[in-house]
């Protein structure tokens, strides 16, 4: 029987496995060095708020892996040896594979800051970050005051975890406007002054320069970059941005890039190894999509595709159209199809806002067709099946504005903006 | 998980005032019931009810107006009370206890303990407000019916404000308050200020929930009081075949469950602090399905029993015969039974087999009944005992004693979950045939694992929602707080056509669509 083994047992490797299994009787193993089972990454940060405990953020039943036959090892692989089709683990150990899937994920990103490794600093990514997160920041007590550094989505999601323990924190972002890479200057702005009456002191434009330690190797304070300024703190959070978490394959024949170089059938150089998910660079990026995309749901789309490739059905990754969603503090966000920071060419945004700052749009149009792009929407839930074929279907922005109550999905009773966004849309078109 | 919990957030000197109004309201009533002579009782009753909704309320506001519109669960895991702490242990024991002495100690709570049955203690202090309102002495019922009331109305304003941003939860909450008030609470003891012979009747309460809605005593109570208990009679008759089925039909049994229900709406008020203890296992979901419809069959048979045994005392009274009786119960039976199996086996799936079991039981129940009943008796047992086994284990020790006293244990909804024949009634019809569902929103579930923490139900919402399916669950009382907790905005409870309702994928929405077409079709 065929031996595909699955290293990551993160959402691409468990899509992987699952979809494998409904295909297939081949035996199928998932090596993890982070945990017994797999969890929901995106909820670790409800584990430290209290909503939720860790074994609730496990989607699935202990049982539920024996009964599918997928097996699970727990161990750190050391290397890959291709040639034998060997793993060989830390601990010693060696497993055979005839296919190998390569889900590892990602890891924070360290800039070479001095003091980025010392005790109290940390990223939030993994189940051991959120064990060392609860360690040196149990309370306000020991943990007095707590920066972040990076503007990111993990930065806003571990500033609102300290928060909701009461922790005062100084969050530190390089842009001038927080996300404001991705995020449109209205919906940006939106975001840093909800972030502010959550009382973060945020700091926009402004970088670390090096961390400071006690006398114990722990941290006692950053210093600022651009105005020499020293924060006294116990914990720093490293929230800017991710990297592909491949530093055990650099040395075997395996081609890598910032990631696992695939290609869309997201095998790597060598037969029978295969990667997915965060770690994967794709050789040329598909559309408008990065060639990394360190994305939940694509990585359980390459999962569910992979499993046929893997099953004897070659299926070429080929993701539909582009959708996220995250949220901000209190600000649910979803995207469908492109927005982008700055209109592209002939493109345009139209904005709107609600007057309590906590709810806007921005809808990406082509200028000359009117061809509808992409919505962002905060505050506002929308659906996703209606967009996903208005796209396909090509749609122009005025038949998206008039018909937008047909995309709502907010709770019943829930007061509803459609009118309004549609006279800002008018007004804009005549003032324009 | 190595991780320790954590101390729980320091309350405010503010909520520590309002804890400490309410535990003197409660101690209050502590003082009448240890009969402490208490003078002027109005007054002490009023001041004990007072400083207990006070308290609440200035917690409540302290708690939630200062901060933003959002989710409001920090630390729920982490707090004593709501996570099976020492304070859950001793809440449970305490509200347990308060239940077995309720319905089977009344006397420890001095009901009818006075001179010439008057009442003391605690009873006795609530005379002045029943004599207002009924113009009787207060029994232990109406002690309960009060402090169930204010239960309802103080923890249901705390519930308003948790969800200030979300305008579902406050309606449903105002009309559960509503419902409460006037349906359970003051009509009927108006209506016995009015006529003291008609039976006490909540009309939002129906059967089998009220199980004894059709017996003997009841229906006499109902025919000899002319118009007005008729008119109750027939209510009775077409909720539970006409008005409710629509409804269901319409709006899912939400529209009961969460919008009318009294067990309901404890559950949703005082109960909310415990929605997250409630197990999503797929063993506790095996026992509530036995459980629920053992209970449901137990009281249709039952009823049928107990109606059985009186006709044909009086021919010129019950034109209905015994015999007619039970043909036309089990031609009824077997029509529903057809019918489902016939138009609804998708629905029914692989529970076709248990509903079979089912049906087939209560048929034999009947045929036995037929051979063996008589005006005292049904399979061999004095009708008054099966009634009475009836109501001591489903309608105390089930509904009372394990399903609002070990909520701080096994979460808020365990009676309407594991034991309500209602709730299994109303749950059949949502999943044969409503309108009611819960929407996954396309591909957009990072699986986290909310909605299916805070089900108060224990519905794993999470194996729907991950998988891009829609809820469509007997058990859902569409409470949407699984909807409200979603951080990605990917449920929404929603009537829509009964088309495509039930939706298996196994590839989402957002991938290519060659590779779902492929897929799904299989």
């Amino acid at each position: 029987m065929e031996h595909i083994v699955i290293i990551g047992n993160g959402i691409s490797g468990v899509t992987v496995a699952r979809h494998v299994r409904k295909l297939s009787d081949k035996k199928i193993t998932i090596v993890s060095a982070e945990t017994d089972y797999f969890f929901s990454r995106t909820a670790l940060m409800y584990v430290y708020m209290g909503h939720m405990k860790f074994e609730h953020t496990q989607p699935y039943e202990d049982w539920f892996w024996k009964k599918n036959r997928i097996e699970l090892k727990k161990g750190y692989v050391k290397n890959i040896e291709t040639k034998s089709k060997t793993l060989h683990f830390a601990e010693g150990d060696t497993l055979q594979y005839d296919k190998l899937v390569i889900a590892t994920g990602s890891k924070p990103n360290k800039f070479g800051w001095p003091g980025q490794d010392l005790d109290g600093v940390m990223g939030m990514y993994h189940k051991q970050d959120l064990e060392n997160l609860e360690r040196h920041a149990p309370n306000n007590k020991v943990c007095k005051h707590a920066v972040i550094v990076g503007g990111g989505l993990i930065g806003i999601e571990l500033a609102e975890m300290l928060n909701s323990r009461n922790i005062p924190v100084t969050f530190l972002v390089r842009e001038n406007s927080f996300w404001n890479g991705v995020l449109p200057e209205g919906e940006s702005a939106m975001i840093n002054r909800h972030i502010k009456n959550h009382h973060i002191d945020l700091r926009l434009s402004t970088n670390l320069k090096e961390i400071k330690s006690d006398e114990n190797g722990k941290v006692k304070s950053i210093i600022i970059e651009e105005t020499g300024e020293e924060i006294p703190c116990n914990v720093v959070g490293l929230t800017a941005g991710v990297s592909p978490n491949i530093a055990f394959i650099k040395d075997s024949e395996i081609e890598t890039g910032r990631g696992v170089k695939v290609n869309r059938l997201l095998e790597t150089n060598i037969k029978d190894i295969y990667a997915i998910g965060d770690c994967a660079e794709q050789h040329e990026a598909i559309g408008d999509r990065r060639p990394i995309e360190a994305v939940w749901y694509t990585g359980r789309m390459m999962g569910e595709t992979l499993a046929h490739t893997l099953c004897g059905n070659p299926k070429e990754y080929k993701p539909g159209h582009w959708f996220n969603s995250a949220k901000f503090l209190d600000i649910e966000y979803q995207t469908y199809g492109w927005v982008f920071s700055k209109p592209r060419e002939n493109e345009t945004h139209f904005h709107w806002k609600h007057s309590d700052d906590t709810k806007c749009i921005t809808i990406n149009y082509n200028q000359t067709t009117n061809a509808f792009i992409g919505i962002n929407t905060f505050g506002i839930r929308m659906r996703h099946e209606t967009f996903d074929r208005w796209i396909t279907e090509q749609r122009d922005v005025d038949y998206v504005v008039h018909n937008l109550a047909e995309a709502n999905f907010d709770p019943e009773f829930y007061k509803t903006f459609e009118k309004e966004i549609q006279s800002a849309f008018k007004n804009q078109l005549q003032t324009a | 998980m190595s991780l320790a919990k954590p101390d729980p957030q320091d309350i405010s000197n503010t909520q520590k005032i309002a804890l400490a109004l309410g535990i003197v309201g409660l101690f209050i009533l502590v003082l009448a019931l240890a009969n402490v002579n208490l003078p002027n009782q109005a007054l002490f009753l009023t001041a004990s009810l007072g400083l207990i909704t006070i308290g609440t309320v200035i917690y409540s506001r302290d708690m939630y107006l200062a901060k933003l519109e959002g989710i409001k669960n920090d630390g729920l895991w982490f707090k004593s009370i709501s996570s099976r702490g020492v304070w859950g242990w001793v809440s449970g024991i305490l509200l347990t206890a308060f239940y077995i002495v309720l319905y089977f100690k009344a006397e420890l709570l001095g009901l009818g303990q006075g001179v010439d049955g008057a009442n003391t203690g605690l009873v006795s202090l609530f005379d002045p407000l029943s004599q207002l309102l009924a113009g009787r002495d207060a029994s232990q019922w109406f002690v309960y019916g009060v402090l169930y009331t204010l239960a309802i109305f103080a923890f249901g304003y705390k519930f308003m404000l948790k969800y200030k941003h979300n305008r579902y939860q406050q309606l449903r909450t105002a009309s559960v308050m509503f419902f409460q008030l006037g349906f359970a609470f003051l009509i009927p003891e108006f209506m016995y200020r009015l006529n003291s012979d008609l039976p006490y009747n909540n009309l939002a309460n129906m059967w089998p929930l009220n199980y004894y809605n059709f017996d003997q005593y009841r229906i006499d109570g109902f025919i000899n009081n002319g118009s007005i208990g008729m008119a109750f009679l027939i209510f009775g008759i077409v909720s539970i075949f006409v008005i409710s089925p629509f409804l269901t039909y319409k709006y899912g049994k939400r529209w009961y469950c969460s919008w009318v229900c009294g067990c309901g709406g404890l559950a949703e008020t005082a109960g909310d602090s415990f929605r997250q203890l409630s197990s999503k296992k797929m063993s506790a979901w095996k026992l509530e399905r036995w459980l629920i419809h053992t209970v449901l069959v137990f009281s249709v048979v039952m009823t049928i029993a107990l109606v059985y045994t009186y006709l044909g005392y009086d021919p010129n009274k019950y034109w209905l015969t015994k015999g007619m009786f039970l043909l036309l119960s089990g031609i009824f039976l077997t029509a529903v039974f057809a019918v489902v199996m016939i138009f609804k086996r998708q629905e029914l799936g692989k529970d076709a087999r248990y509903g079979a079991i089912g049906y087939f039981v209560v048929m034999a129940l009947l045929v036995a009944l037929h051979l063996t009943g008589t005006t005292n008796e049904v399979f061999f047992i004095n009708n008054g005992a099966l009634r009475s086994t009836y109501g001591v284990y489903i309608g105390s020790i089930f509904s009372g004693v394990i399903g609002t006293g070990f909520y701080p244990i096994l979460g808020n909804r365990t009676w309407c979950r594991m034991g309500c024949p209602m709730a299994a009634i109303l749950g059949f019809q949502q999943r044969m045939f409503s309108k009611f569902r819960i929407t996954t929103n396309g591909g957009q579930c990072i699986s986290c694992g909310n909605c299916s923490n805070t089900c108060e139900m224990g519905i794993d919402v999470r194996a729907y929602a991950q998988k891009g399916e829609n809820i469509i669950r007997s058990s859902c009382v569409g409470c949407g707080i699984c909807a409200a907790v979603c951080p990605r905005g990917v449920l929404k409870l929603e009537n829509g056509p009964l088309e495509g309702r039930i939706n298996p994928t196994d590839v989402l929405l957002g991938n290519d669509v060659d590779l779902i077409d492929l897929v799904n079709q299989k």
